[in-house]
């Protein structure tokens, strides 16, 4: 059983083949996670699964469903969400309404109940905000809920990106570069944060990362990607020792002075 | 509760303000107050799609000629029309159809809102500049469409003749029907999304928003005002040609709803109004003054540098326009009205 299955993906751009023949299988509760030096093409798999690049080869199946050409929004509603490498809120938004966008795509109201405040509408408004509220406290955020997104300190803002993905009501959540921009201390809380989460709301996550420190500790499973091609699978312990990660991390000397 | 009671409130003091107005103003103010209700409600409109959804739409005036022309070819009475029509007759059903005016108003926003049904397809395929000429694009056609259809628009003629039906309850009345669905749903759940595109599309779509269909839902709403606008324009006017309907007209909307704030439906009703009685204002500079024994002729068009200069300074010392995408709120007024009264 497996919820996100990866078949041969494959990404060239003009003459640039920034992915080649890319297969994943994610089980359902599992903790993935995708490394790889800069450049390697960890972003364009999440491009690609999450519906903002169209492959050039193969296929993206999740729980069954084909989504390796649909569109962006029609994916993040059947329950997969992700978030940025360089957070990408709604700047001039409060907190609070950047996360009630995130709950906009489970309404089922028209724009004229909306309009005319008709009971369903003004529901799931209630309910909506409810939810955002709840999420805005266990992410630490309830407190800022009036404040303008974009004035938020860096790691806050890390956090306020993750409560709006939740917001969609995902099942599977993409994490790009969680821990980029924190300090050793913030990533440590990132950590325990992102198990919470994926405990509270049964979530599978992928994680991108370069940061090789948090994904030992938090990954289950991983793929390590360079230049395109994968080049490693398996246990963080087994993938660790692995001569071609050593080499693609460290350079091709690290891995002869090891020896 | 107690906000739908002061909504009401201030309708029914709108209400009350229009009947004072309609039996003691004179004429022209009654022009005056008839000119800033459309203007509020087309600034309104146009800062549904500019200011909330963030994209830049340069065809407004597209939208007004169709509405203004439709409305104006079904009240014009079968008789008018072929004194209207001499070089090519009016063609058949419309030279024999005569609608009531608020149906003929109706009509005009349907077809505005038809024509942006059609064209939001290929508009939404672009972004950016690419989006600000598409529409631009249009603005342009429907006005050569409108100089070169003779047996339908009368061509450069215009039409002649039309009943001033626009008064004071019409132009009012669809000015605030035309803010309170447009605050609604702008304070609303899809509002909310509208804004999020504005501020970054790619993320707005990652959380499941269908910007396409919220950018065309805004689109539609907002030309099916900018028709009824026309139409209500045309009836105060009571003659129109395609040369009214420029380029021009949209770029004084734009003006508006940038000196009022983008995304503020307050600022641009302010500012619309600000803009209706400024222009009449300033007429003064354009005639000939007498001052300590010598005359100084008018100069045309000086009242559009004033203007010019007042947007220059507005840009310059407000950036986000007057209101800084603020908007009125009760709670607001009841805070400024405590702190009065602490003082």
């Amino acid at each position: 059983m497996t919820l996100l299955r990866i078949r041969e993906l494959g990404m060239r751009f003009g003459g640039l083949s920034a992915l080649e023949d890319f297969h994943l299988e994610v089980p359902p509760g599992s903790l993935y996670g995708l490394i790889g030096p800069n450049g390697a093409g960890k972003t364009t798999v999440f491009n690609i699964i999450s519906g903002f690049l169209r492959p050039t080869q193969g296929a993206v199946y999740y729980n069954g469903h084909n989504i390796t050409r649909m569109p962006a929004h029609e994916i993040t509603s059947l329950g997969l969400a992700r978030t940025f490498q360089n957070i990408r809120l709604f700047g001039d938004l409060s907190v609070l309404d950047n996360v009630l966008v995130g709950c906009h795509c489970r309404g089922r109201a028209g724009w004229w109940e909306a309009v005319a405040r008709l009971p369903r509408y003004r529901r799931e408004e209630k309910h909506s905000l409810a939810r955002a509220q709840t999420l805005l406290e266990e992410v630490g955020l309830l407190d800022a809920a009036g404040e303008i997104a974009g004035r938020l300190p860096y790691g806050r803002q890390r956090r306020l990106e993750i409560a709006r993905a939740l917001a969609t009501r995902p099942r599977f959540l993409l994490l790009d570069e969680p821990a980029a921009g924190l300090n050793p201390q913030e990533t440590r809380e990132l950590i325990f944060f992102i198990k919470e989460i994926k405990d509270r709301y049964r979530l599978t996550l992928l994680v991108i990362e370069h940061n090789l420190r948090l994904v030992m500790g938090l990954c289950e499973h991983l793929t390590v990607l360079d230049h395109g091609l994968t080049i490693a699978k398996g246990a963080p312990a087994e993938v660790r020792r692995h001569p071609a990660v050593i080499r693609a991390y460290l350079g091709k000397g690290a891995v002869s002075s090891e020896q | 509760m107690s906000k739908t009671w002061l909504n009401l409130g201030a309708i029914a003091l709108l209400a009350l303000s229009l009947w004072g107005a309609s039996l003691w103003a004179d004429e022209y103010q009654v022009r005056l107050l008839n000119n800033m209700a459309i203007f509020i409600t087309l600034a309104v409109s146009y800062n549904l799609i500019n200011g909330v959804c963030g994209k830049l739409h340069l065809g407004p005036n597209a939208f007004i000629t169709l509405g203004a022309y439709t409305a104006a070819l079904l009240t014009l009475p079968p008789g008018e029309k072929v004194l209207n029509f001499i070089i090519t007759p009016l063609i058949w059903p419309l030279s024999e159809m005569a609608l009531p005016f608020p149906l003929a108003l109706l009509a005009g926003g349907l077809v505005a809102a038809a024509f942006g049904l059609l064209t939001g397809f290929p508009v939404f395929r672009v972004r950016g500049d690419y989006l600000a000429i598409v529409t631009l694009g249009f603005g342009e056609v429907v006005r050569v469409l409108a100089n070169n259809l003779q047996g339908l628009t009368n061509g450069p003629l215009g039409l002649k003749g039309l009943h001033p039906y626009t008064n004071l309850w019409w132009s009012w009345g669809v000015a605030a029907a035309a803010v309170l669905v447009i605050t609604a749903l702008v304070k609303s759940s899809y509002g909310r999304a509208m804004q999020a595109i504005r501020e970054d599309e790619a993320a707005a779509r990652a959380m499941g928003v269908n910007t396409f269909r919220h950018l065309l839902g805004a689109y539609i709403l907002s030309a099916f005002f900018f028709g009824i606008g026309g139409g209500l324009l045309a009836h105060l006017i009571t003659t129109i040609s395609p040369s009214l309907f420029t380029f021009f007209l949209t770029f004084n909307l734009l003006i508006i709803i940038v000196a009022g704030g983008l995304g503020s439906t307050t600022g641009a009703i302010v500012a619309a109004a600000f803009f209706t009685l400024a222009g009449e204002w300033l007429r003064v500079l354009e005639e000939p003054v007498r001052i300590l024994g010598f005359t100084i002729p008018g100069v045309p068009g000086m009242r559009m540098v004033i203007l010019s200069l007042a947007l220059l300074l507005v840009i310059l010392y407000f950036r986000r326009g007057l209101l800084g995408g603020r908007e009125f709120s009760w709670d607001w007024l009841g805070r400024g009205l405590r702190w009065l009264r602490q003082r």
